[in-house]
């Protein structure tokens, strides 16, 4: 990292550019490492900075998701490879079954504030991801001059299940190197009337990896968790054309047994007013909390189901007391009451964001003040109460 | 002038700009970095050494493999500390099986201190977890936490200052905890939903309540089974410190040991004294602070099958904790007096009733000299207490032993 950057301090910015340039022509196609975990990003050959873009490499396809994981206001580009002649199987509830040899990866990365270097601390807290994409890609490749990348990690299914490698990008965003143990970044949000947050940005390690995505506790089994159907099932802006993503993928030979998009199910757009504040808020609580709080997940100890399958009131926190929150409980009394966000635990913990109180216990340092809006919304909107 | 004086005024306040977090040293940041690999990397057969030292760590330490030893040099040497936690919330978390952690301690967790989730063959041998302030409403809640997992034993180890339990097994089977040493946690050392627990030889003092074994409604096994004996139980008076909606905070402070909704418990040749609410408490779901919710269905809310034996009481029950308690205490048995050693809430299963009376098995039996036992009268709101002895007397089969048996 400092190799690189030091490099570039020293020549001539043409003569760098030059290099870099120099390095990355005749792109080597896609590599799966059956096992082991390359020292660097850029092995795979899927997704590399190059000219100021980070780009894909041929057959691998960029992809959303209608409802994120809030990760600290980061911008996530996601993307997905399979071997020539192998496709995923179409699941309606679960992740699909995607086939040995099968590449996810998904970049962290933060638009840069007006006026603020590479170097700064500073990045952008917006949701406007209009600017992220370099000119003419549509949504294909990255516009590395405006925005910072963080790190990306790599889901790779192996024969033996998959596994989670992370790493994170060098200063000059040049290379991501492996970081096996995590890093921790100090970063400032900057949002567009100037207020300043400064948190401490949390990669995890690899078995923090596996804390989300061991979604079957006993099992003890990782597993992606964003390409599920109900997610998936939207538009993307490709450089062919826009189009529904399960569509697509169908298409390239990526997905087998789908229905037609229309008759796949599809979660509600959080972003959207006039969809039902019941369904977006079931949606969020599906993607942010229930790879731990589902029957088979590592918080089934506390009997609170988050899944958008679930629908035993009880079971979603209504009325519920809690069962190992200590200190988490805010002083409230019950999981969830009707009408009386403030009176609900869950409203206290998505709010923190502190260890020991805060939910998800993963995955940020900041509070999501829009999905906190949307929760105490949807809570305020419940008819009912908890009287016995 | 003025500059001066916001200068002079920011340093009294610290409120005056973010704090920068705690510089970690380069020593503490390497040590962490090559720990947590070791924890990566770990395979059946791994021995991670905590050396001597205490060691600052920011991130939880997270392990996912089966057949490990995490082993320190002792649990007043080898000291893991998170008093600098920026991800967590747990000290350790731990999924696998045939566990085994010793000699070290693991002090200033933000969450729960030692968490071992869904692993059979669990050993804790001589840990030791701390919140080195004390008690404090910024304590994590949990001590020594194994959760559903199968053969857990939990020996020679300490816990001090959870906010909630101290060492907590939860949803487990074949437990066994001994020679531990519970002080200034809200509870001491608890069982909770779990199905054969022995609980010997600990001593549980200066907790809120000593040592609980609880059975709630909603999780993933209702308890059953536990045998509470030889520990030493004196002195739990803490001011409860718990946050209000969890299962502790409704327990009064000096509570020596609780059985609540657990059917099946064994207490017996136990040295409890001074517990100035109660030496012992049985009661039901419904004098917790979740009284007033409807438990679900399939959930029995009433102890039964409980039996006091042959116990040691000194003092207790003198000074009890709550206002209605400390008026019913002095209206029947006067400002010098006490309750009995044995407290019971009043609720009774009249489902489960013939002839007004309990099954020979699921009745509550207290054979233990001349302990006398107070019906408080929960379900009239303490309006008819009264001191009971014979009505009690009675004897159950003893609770085999619980076996650490392999899987």
């Amino acid at each position: 990292m400092a190799t690189s950057r030091a490099l570039l301090r020293f020549l001539p910015a043409s003569l760098a550019l030059t290099l870099l340039v120099g390095c990355a022509q005749a792109p080597q196609p896609v590599h799966y490492f059956a096992e082991g975990k390359p020292e660097k990003l850029g092995d795979w050959h899927l997704i590399e900075a190059r000219d100021g873009k980070l780009v894909t490499n041929s057959g691998v396809v960029p992809y959303d998701l209608a409802m994120p994981l809030f990760s600290d206001y980061a911008h996530k580009f996601r993307t997905v490879w399979m071997p020539k002649g192998t496709a995923a199987k179409y699941d309606a509830e679960g992740a699909m079954d995607f086939p040995v040899g099968t590449v996810l990866t998904k970049t962290f990365f933060y638009p840069l504030p007006a006026g603020a270097s590479r170097n700064d601390k500073a990045v952008a807290r917006t949701y406007d991801t209009t600017r992220d994409f370099a000119a003419g890609t549509a949504a294909e490749a990255l516009d590395l001059a405006r925005l910072r990348l963080i790190e990306t990690r790599v889901l790779v299914r192996r024969e033996h299940g998959w596994d989670a490698i992370p790493y994170v990008w060098n200063a000059a965003q040049t290379e991501a190197e492996l970081a096996r143990t995590g890093d921790a970044i100090p970063l400032e949000l900057v949002d567009d009337k100037q207020a300043k947050e400064a948190f401490t940005y949390v990669v995890p390690n690899e078995n923090q990896c596996a804390s989300c995505h061991d979604t079957h506790v006993q099992a003890k089994r990782i597993e992606p968790i964003g390409p599920r159907a109900r997610h998936l099932n939207r538009d993307y802006a490709y450089a062919s054309g826009t189009e529904n993503q399960l569509d697509h993928w169908a298409k390239l030979g990526y997905l087998s047994g789908a229905p037609a998009a229309a008759q796949a199910p599809r979660d509600a757009d959080w972003h959207d007013a006039k969809a039902p504040i019941a369904d977006r808020a079931r949606a969020y609580l599906d993607v942010n909390c229930s790879m731990c709080h589902s029957p088979t997940g590592p918080a089934n100890t506390t009997a609170l189901d988050l899944r958008s399958a679930n629908d035993d009131l009880r079971r979603l926190g209504v009325c519920k007391p809690p069962v190992a929150a200590g200190r988490g409980t805010g002083d409230r009394l019950l999981d969830i009451v009707p009408g009386k966000p403030d009176d609900s635990i869950l409203i206290y913990r998505i709010t923190s964001h502190e260890p020991g109180v805060m939910m998800p216990e993963l995955g940020r340092s900041t509070t999501h003040h829009e999905g906190v809006e949307l929760i105490r919304e949807w809570i305020a909107s419940m008819p009912g109460n908890c009287d016995a | 002038m003025r500059k001066l004086i916001m200068l002079v005024l920011c340093a009294l306040a610290t409120g005056c700009g973010k704090e920068p977090p705690p510089q970690k040293s380069g020593d503490d940041a390497a040590f962490e970095k090559a720990l947590q690999q070791q924890f990566l990397d770990a395979k059946p057969g791994t021995v991670i050494d905590i050396p001597p030292g205490k060691h600052m760590l920011q991130r939880v330490l997270t392990l996912r493999a089966n057949g490990v030893t995490v082993r320190g040099a002792g649990s007043d040497k080898s000291v893991l500390s998170f008093k600098n936690q920026i991800s967590g919330p747990e000290g350790m978390l731990v999924y696998g099986n045939d566990f085994v952690i010793e000699h070290l301690a693991i002090e200033d967790s933000k969450g729960d201190g030692l968490k071992i989730n869904d692993g059979t063959n669990v050993t804790v041998r001589d840990v030791r977890v701390e919140w080195t302030a004390g008690p404090s409403k910024d304590n994590g809640a949990y001590g020594i936490y194994p959760v559903k997992c199968k053969n857990v034993l939990v020996e020679d180890s300490a816990s001090i200052g959870a906010r909630d339990a101290g060492i907590y097994v939860g949803q487990s089977q074949n437990v066994v905890v001994r020679r531990n040493r519970a002080e200034k946690n809200v509870a001491g050392i608890e069982i909770e939903n779990s199905i054969r627990a022995d609980v010997y030889e600990n001593t549980a003092t200066d907790n809120t309540g000593g040592i609980l074994v609880f059975n709630m409604p909603d999780l993933t096994q209702h308890g059953e089974h536990a045998r509470v004996f030889k520990n030493k139980v004196f002195a739990n008076n803490l001011g409860n410190f718990a946050a209000k909606g969890t299962a502790v905070a409704s327990v009064p402070a000096g509570s020596g040991i609780i059985v609540t909704s657990n059917p099946k418990v064994e207490i017996f040749d136990n040295d409890i004294a001074d517990n100035r609410t109660a030496n012992i408490i049985v009661a039901s779901y419904f004098i917790t602070n979740f009284a007033d919710k409807k438990p679900t269905e399939g959930y029995d809310p009433y102890p039964k099958s409980i039996y006091i034996h042959d116990n040691r009481f000194t003092g207790g029950g003198d000074a009890p904790d709550g206002l209605d308690w400390k008026a019913l205490k002095v209206s029947m048995f006067g400002i010098g007096g006490h309750f009995p050693d044995v407290l019971w809430d009043g609720y009774v299963d009249t489902k489960s009733l013939v002839d007004g009376q309990y099954p020979a098995e699921q009745r509550i039996c207290v054979k233990n000299g001349d302990v006398e036992v107070l019906d408080v009268d929960g379900p009239n709101k303490f309006a008819n207490p009264k001191v009971m002895k014979d009505e009690f007397h009675c004897e159950l089969p003893p609770l085999a032993a619980a076996e650490l048996k392999a899987p």
